[in-house]
């Protein structure tokens, strides 16, 4: 199981029309499938084609004309690392109330219109950021992109839209983290490993903060950060660049550049010995996530550690029968599941993670000690020459695969530049990995793993007795 | 002003059904082996998607070997005859290929992603018909995984997210074999010898259905189908399934410490053959399956802010699959919404989906249809279910002429034949935890 940080506004769970296979891949299944694809990059070719408006917008473009689709995104360098105490969820509140109107276009009414055109829409809220997108037929995107301008600066933001709007939120809180232990888990080990960064606050808001935030945070925070200069427009789909770009100027152009505040810049303290918590939640299972701080990756051409963790993630848990499921689950049978997860690609500081559920008749603590000691092999034996090969192989290829979505490609352009990088930095990120040696891996292992820098959480199963005491059924009328 | 609207729309519908259907075509043949094959030849990327299906769902399994199906599938590739499970995993990530395989009610699903070089390809391909002709199914793996699966129920089953889905099934499908769900004792009762059985039973040519999209030739294509049957066993085509019978309606609950009640709404609904198919989904689109412009978006949702997710769809399968209404909301209001969600079906039932929002269904799915097929995966998706349940190669392009033509009046007809109140099961589960206040009963009257 890996861990995400993101939390997103995804539509119901549906199985629409003529949705025959499966339901619609949610956008935190991208986000996941992201962390592998974004460090991976392309080869170098003209497209994409970037250009930036006269009040600060960064416009992205990609041509791929393979069929008559179009996927536009905006992203906003506004994410819940950027609330402050008390108003924790305001950011992806806001993306909720981005839905409910403006000055000319009605609530739900901007939704209606992607539907009407046979496209479909959302938004995604992370540490880092905040999402908006639509997938269209490519002759809409005109369409959208006025829509999205509009709503970037004449948002009507109603108390009475708020009052409703914040309980489908708490709602959704409900339904990610308080009723899933393993996420309780995630947010526990987020809060625990910092002390200082906002990192520390689960993107979607405690839910006493949400109880207690008002329309007014909302606005305020809607005010902030909700500028042309603050944000990166992503097309990518059958369009050409140049036609693109004069849209956007007739769109997005019409929007003021606002008075962005300064961002305070929070570094870590050093952590000086273990710190471990523990979750009681109901569950049949113990689990256990560990968390080592790690670098985040700033300059492509020169943070050779960021892509020897990555091949070290890799080497752990990127692929089917990757050491972490040998070893714990096939082989020693210590583990039921078992995963390590670190991308290195952040505005704020990194985690590696590991984490793991015991198998029948095995503990938590044989679980830790076994994850601890796949690290400690490491250590002290490196990795295979032929493991890196495998793990540059599948970059390579993933790389190649994410060219069969639009969304993949949007999201990528769009993640990388809202952590502070570039599409342009994609072939620095492949040719990272590809630099990186068995000896760079085992460099790494034995540089932060240490027991002081390490944190600890896990989930402590609560029973529940009434499970098995189900009430008669009753007759109902309808 | 209507008529013109009409015109306008009929335009629209015409383009996108265009725009839908350019570059998809879909050959079929039937292999020597007697595999049945649909193959789309694109070019555009260097990838080649293969999908085999084979009618081994959980259906298919014995009624007191629920779980047999999805472990059967899950064990594809824990050895060969040739390699054991590490040496396969190895191999195809050498490869940079992808291996999936797994198990829902029809089909049992084997899925490859490879690049489509010849030396990738060629390569891939004869890993994956190694791995389904000649699967060893090491005694010790199986005993492992039937340990883990065993696990992972006892997890599932203090979720109530799971708990919801398998009362819905009982609840819904009774004895019949989409009803059926792995129990701990089924899955301890399950052996090796049963595991082999099934899949000399199911996973046959003549229970097979092989799609393949991307970058090769139609010879090429031939004799990947022809490659990935040659050692299955030619079998017989399966037997058909019984048609469920309709439940009487009752309501079941399920007492579980989470904050949220987990709600669900149904009964048997479509089969993938059935002439209400259209009118059904597009229906459904107004009812709960358009995301946030349906009316119980409109209602549950934006309304009263009850839920977060709330929807409607159905399930077409080979015997009518599952019709059903879902949702979640806090324990408090559990009465309240489903007392809203039931107003808002009887609504829809009896008057049927307003002009207005057919036209808007109709907009969706015909100028949608293109953007459900601008990837190989999603190709490859629809593909395998033409192919696997025998729907005409041109159904891609009827589907949204099909709907094109629907009128109001047979949208509320199929609704008023097919969602029968005195036959929807209600399932909650959970919302014990609820910690905060009930609310007014009146709040819950749908404007």
């Amino acid at each position: 199981m890996r861990l995400w940080k993101q939390s997103c506004k995804v539509a119901a769970d549906r199985r629409d029309a003529a949705t025959a296979v499966g339901r619609e891949t949610p956008a935190w299944q991208w986000l996941g499938a992201l962390a592998l694809g974004a460090a991976i990059a392309a080869p170098v070719q003209a497209n994409p084609f970037e250009t930036r408006l006269d009040n600060g917008l960064r416009v992205v473009v990609k041509e791929d004309r393979r069929a008559p689709s179009v996927v536009h995104m905006v992203w906003y360098d506004a994410g819940a690392m950027d609330e402050a105490d008390g108003t924790s969820g305001v950011a992806h509140v806001l993306e909720h109330m981005m839905f409910k109107g403006t000055e000319t276009v009605g609530p739900g009414e901007f939704n209606k219109i992607v539907a009407g055109v046979g496209g479909r829409d959302n938004a995604f809220t992370g540490h880092d950021y905040t999402a908006y997108f639509q997938q269209v037929p490519a002759d809409q995107l005109e369409r959208m992109m006025g829509l999205e301008a509009d709503r970037m600066h004449r948002l009507q933001l109603t108390d009475e839209a708020f009052a409703k709007e914040i309980e489908v939120v708490k709602e959704e809180r409900r339904l990610r983290t308080e009723d899933q232990p393993r996420a309780l888990v995630y947010e526990e080990l987020m809060a625990t490993a910092f002390h200082a960064h906002p990192y520390q606050r689960p993107v979607i808001g405690w839910m006493t903060d949400l109880e207690r935030m008002t329309a007014d945070d909302a606005r305020r925070w809607y005010r902030t950060w909700y500028a042309p200069n603050n944000a990166t427009l992503v097309v990518v789909g059958d369009v050409d660049h140049q036609t693109v770009f004069r849209q956007a100027a007739q769109t997005y152009g019409q929007v003021a550049a606002g008075q962005l505040p300064a961002r305070p810049v929070v570094e870590e303290p050093p952590q000086r010995g273990t710190r471990r918590s523990v979750v009681r939640a109901p569950a049949e299972l113990p689990y256990v996530a560990m968390a080592w701080p790690t670098p985040t990756l700033r300059d492509p051409g020169a943070d050779t550690d960021v892509y020897a963790l990555q091949v070290l993630a890799a080497v752990l848990d990127g692929y089917d029968g990757a050491r972490l499921s040998r070893t714990l689950v096939r082989d020693k049978q210590v583990a039921q599941s078992a995963g390590a997860g670190y991308d290195g690609l952040a505005r704020g500081p990194s985690l590696f993670y590991l984490d793991g559920a015991p198998a029948p008749g095995k503990t938590l603590a044989d679980v830790e000690a076994a994850l601890r000691a796949e690290l400690a092999r490491i250590q002290t034996e490196g990795v295979a020459e032929h493991e890196l090969a495998r793990v540059k192989t599948q970059a390579v290829a993933s790389r190649v695969y994410q060219r069969d979505s639009l969304m993949g490609q949007a999201m990528e352009i769009g993640s990388l530049a809202a952590v502070g990088l570039s599409w342009k930095d994609e072939v620095a990120l492949l040719e990272g990995i590809r630099q990186v040696t068995a000896e760079d891996v085992k460099a790494v292992a034995q540089r932060y793993f240490s027991d002081d820098k390490m944190t600890v959480v896990s989930l402590d199963p609560l029973p529940i007795k009434t499970l098995a005491a189900r009430r008669p059924s009753v007759k109902t009328r309808h | 002003m209507r008529g013109f609207t009409h015109q306008l729309m009929a335009l629209v519908l015409s383009v996108g059904a265009g725009a839908a259907m350019a570059g998809v075509d879909i050959q079929q043949w039937v292999a020597s082996t007697g595999a049945r094959v649909s193959f789309v030849e694109t070019h555009a990327l260097p990838i080649v998607d293969v999908q085999v299906d084979f009618s081994a769902g959980s259906a298919y399994a014995p009624a007191d070997k629920s779980g047999l199906a999805g472990l059967t599938a899950s064990l594809l590739d824990a050895g060969t005859q040739q390699r054991d499970e590490n040496a396969l995993a190895d191999r195809f990530a050498d490869l940079g290929a992808r291996f999936g395989a797994s198990a829902e009610t029809d089909r049992a699903t084997v899925t490859l992603r490879t690049l489509s070089d010849a030396r990738e390809r060629e390569a891939a391909v004869a890993l994956l018909a190694e791995v389904m002709a000649q699967p060893a199914f090491p005694p010790a793996v199986v005993e492992r995984e039937r340990a883990r699966a065993i696990a992972g129920l006892k997890e599932a089953q203090t979720q109530p997210g799971y708990l919801v889905e398998r009362a819905f099934g009982e609840a819904v499908y009774g004895d019949h074999p989409y009803g059926r769900a792995a129990s701990e004792a089924s899955l301890a009762g399950l052996t090796r010898d049963d595991v082999v059985a099934f899949h000399r039973q199911h996973y046959t040519a003549a229970a097979a259905h092989v799609s393949i999209v991307g970058d090769l030739s139609r010879a090429q294509a031939e004799a990947v189908a022809e490659q990935l049957t040659r050692g299955l066993a030619a079998g017989q085509p399966p037997a058909a399934l019984p048609a469920p019978a309709l439940p009487a309606a009752r309501v079941s609950r399920v007492p579980h410490p989470a904050a949220q009640s987990h709600i669900l709404i149904g009964m048997p609904g479509l089969t993938r053959d059935d002439p209400d198919y259209y009118a059904l989904v597009a229906g459904n689109y107004v009812l709960g399956g358009g995301g946030f412009v349906s009316r119980l978006m409109k209602e549950v949702r934006e309304k009263r802010g009850y839920a977060y997710s709330v929807y409607s769809y159905f399930e077409p399968q080979r015997v009518a699959g599952p019709f059903r209404i879902g949702l979640q909301t806090r324990g408090q209001q559990a009465d309240e919404a489903v007392a809203v969600v039931r107003v808002i079906l009887q609504q829809f039932i009896d008057a049927g989906p307003t002009q207005e929002e057919l036209d808007a269904a109709k907009g969706n799915i015909v100028n949608g249809f293109g953007l459900r097929l601008d990837s190989n995966a999603k190709l490859l998706g629809y593909v395998g279910v033409i192919g696997f349940y025998g729907l005409p190669a041109d159904w891609l392009e009827q589907y949204p002429q099909a709907v094109s033509a629907l009128t109001v009046e047979q949208v509320r007809d199929a609704f008023k034949r097919r969602v029968l109140p005195e036959h929807l099961v209600t399932v909650v589960v959970g919302g014990e935890g609820d910690q905060t206040a009930a609310v007014a009963p009146d709040a819950a009257k749908p404007r």
